[in-house]
């Protein structure tokens, strides 16, 4: 009995440092590319190979003197801003919706505001498409905002939604029963109980909406966002200079998504 | 005014902007689609008409089935090894790890990254795999190659690797939240009752996992069929996938009707996918109440 007792243990500490190492393996495997990303933005050389030949900062200042990238990322910035600000009302409404109203139709709307979370984004993007194409709408920046906005729309949705659920509506009847008028219970009670989940996840928009590609790609106009100049100079080949203009979105979009992350976790919690 | 006249009158200006909102740009551009896909080609546009002809083309021409069935393949590989990294990343986030705070940050380590850029996560391996890239200088510069070679970048293996590299947080989320869920208790009993850690893996642990290991595959099989950058940047000449056609219809192929077919064939499959994986799930639940 003992000895197989041990022998069970051997075998389970056997087992467990292999599973460590394929963990180890999986983490790797998933932080190097951006760790490959970011070294070579800082090599002095053009080609992306190796070995590395010294230190620069020049291809962050090629992409600072870079006038239609800058332009570029200005269209990026235009375009999240706007579209995270309309899926916040919109989303916002949606979760209200659901939440507390019965209206005819309910169970469709849901479905149809969360279609884009699970369908592949050019779906999104190929169907509006379609859309503007008959109403005679030409493409821009604005049309990308709607299909952005109604894409994102479902990550509000569902954040707020959940908080809402969980939301005590005792504390929204005191405050009426002590005088206060709806409109003061929502502003003074009910917002300030989904306010970090609806920042968390207005975070999170906006930094799926500066990344976006495939609901873009189909409605941009002649302006490009960021990822679609991306796309069409790679088409050119690669240069250092993406990895330097990279290096900074992915940077940032680490610390919105963390900052999104810990509100939404807070948002849990409260 | 009255109570429930002005209780009406909220319901309707609440719901009202979200229920406009999905009927303009979702129900219309899906209906405006569908419409599409019955239309004729004619350049340089399309005429209206109630044709099934784009349909018969993606029945009968042996290029579409093709391309579905290899992005069906490579779909389904990237499931599966995504499945063998996630799970025993999650399994040891879950089981071997002690400290709470520690578990919580290497998951959102994992997690994170699923928000950031897709086209630099896929760019990057375009660096990494290409004949001037970063593994074969490697390979060269340490003495492992003579001269660096082209297999690495625009075939089916770049494919795979870059999109499993893109969608493992898809399946890590949702096996990690599964195996969070089983009681330890359960687990514990298996022991005391002297069964070994790999049967009781294989008869306990593995199981109750299920739910979480279907909706991964579910989400990446979903977002493979969707992707069109990855085979733009790492495909090759037979890289093509369904979604790849799907665009050229819309830009040099120039064929909306086709394409607009083409999208209701993507979307009623996805759907299916979905719908299928959700009954599955149903019918493995174990309940532990």
């Amino acid at each position: 009995m003992a000895t197989r007792r041990s022998y069970s243990r051997v075998q389970e500490n056997v087992g467990d440092s292999l599973l460590s190492l394929l963990a180890a393996g999986a983490l790797a495997f998933l932080y190097i590319p951006v760790v490959v990303l970011i070294i070579f933005s800082f090599n002095d050389n053009r080609s992306l190979t190796l070995p590395l030949r010294g230190f620069t900062w020049k291809w962050y200042e090629a992409f600072l003197n870079n006038s239609d990238m800058l332009q570029a990322i200005a269209n990026s910035l235009y375009v999240a801003a706007m579209a995270t600000a309309i899926t916040l009302v919109i989303g916002t409404a949606a979760a209200f919706a659901l939440d507390r109203y019965a209206f005819p139709g309910k169970t469709v709307f849901r479905r149809l505001i969360l279609l884009p979370i699970a369908l592949p984004g050019i779906i999104t993007g190929i169907s509006m498409l379609n859309m503007f194409k008959l109403m005679g709408i030409n493409l821009s920046l604005e049309t990308v905002i709607l299909g952005h906005a109604t894409g994102l729309v479902s990550i509000v949705v569902t954040q707020v939604y959940a908080r809402l659920q969980r939301f005590n509506r005792r504390i929204e009847e005191a405050s009426s029963d002590l005088g206060a008028r709806p409109w003061q219970t929502f502003f003074y009670v009910t917002l300030p109980n989904i306010r970090s989940a609806m920042i968390g996840s207005a975070l999170l928009s906006f930094t799926v909406s500066f990344d976006e590609i495939p609901v873009t790609f189909f409605l941009t106009g002649r302006d490009n966002t960021l990822p679609m100049y991306i796309y069409s100079t790679l088409r050119r080949g690669i240069t250092p200079e993406i990895n330097a203009v990279g290096t900074v979105i992915v940077v940032l979009s680490l610390g919105l998504i963390f900052l999104s992350v810990y509100l939404l976790h807070k948002s849990d919690k409260e | 005014m009255k109570e429930a006249t002005r209780q009406k009158l909220t319901t309707y200006s609440v719901v009202s902007g979200p229920f406009l909102w999905t009927i303009i740009f979702l129900f219309i551009p899906y209906m405006v689609m569908f419409t599409y896909s019955f239309y004729l080609k004619k350049f340089p546009t399309f005429v209206p008409a109630f044709e099934f002809v784009n349909y018969i083309t993606i029945v009968t021409d042996p290029q579409y089935f093709q391309v579905l069935f290899r992005t069906a393949k490579i779909a389904i590989i990237v499931a599966l090894s995504s499945l063998l990294i996630a799970y025993p990343l999650s399994y040891v986030l879950v089981f071997k790890i002690q400290s709470k705070q520690l578990r919580t940050a290497l998951y959102m380590a994992v997690i994170v990254p699923l928000w950031v850029s897709y086209l630099l996560r896929a760019y990057t391996w375009k660096t990494i795999l290409g004949s001037e890239g970063v593994l074969n200088s490697f390979l060269v510069w340490s003495g492992f190659l003579d001269a660096p070679t082209d297999i690495f970048l625009y075939n089916q293996f770049s494919m795979v690797v870059t999109l499993t590299y893109i969608f493992v947080p898809f399946m890590v989320m949702p096996i990690y939240m599964a195996l969070e869920k089983i009681p330890r208790s359960m687990i514990e009993a298996s022991k005391d009752l002297g069964v070994g850690p790999i049967r009781t893996f294989l008869n306990v642990t593995l199981p109750l996992s299920m739910p979480g290991v279907i909706a991964g595959a579910t989400f990446t099989i979903c977002l493979t069929f969707g992707d069109f950058v990855a085979a733009f940047l790492v495909g090759g000449p037979n890289g093509a996938m369904i979604a790849t056609i799907i665009q050229s219809q819309f830009g040099a192929a120039l064929n909306w009707p086709l394409g607009a077919a083409l999208s209701i064939v993507m979307l009623v499959i996805v759907l299916t996918i979905i719908s299928l994986s959700d009954r599955l799930e149903r019918a493995g639940r174990i309940d532990l109440d």
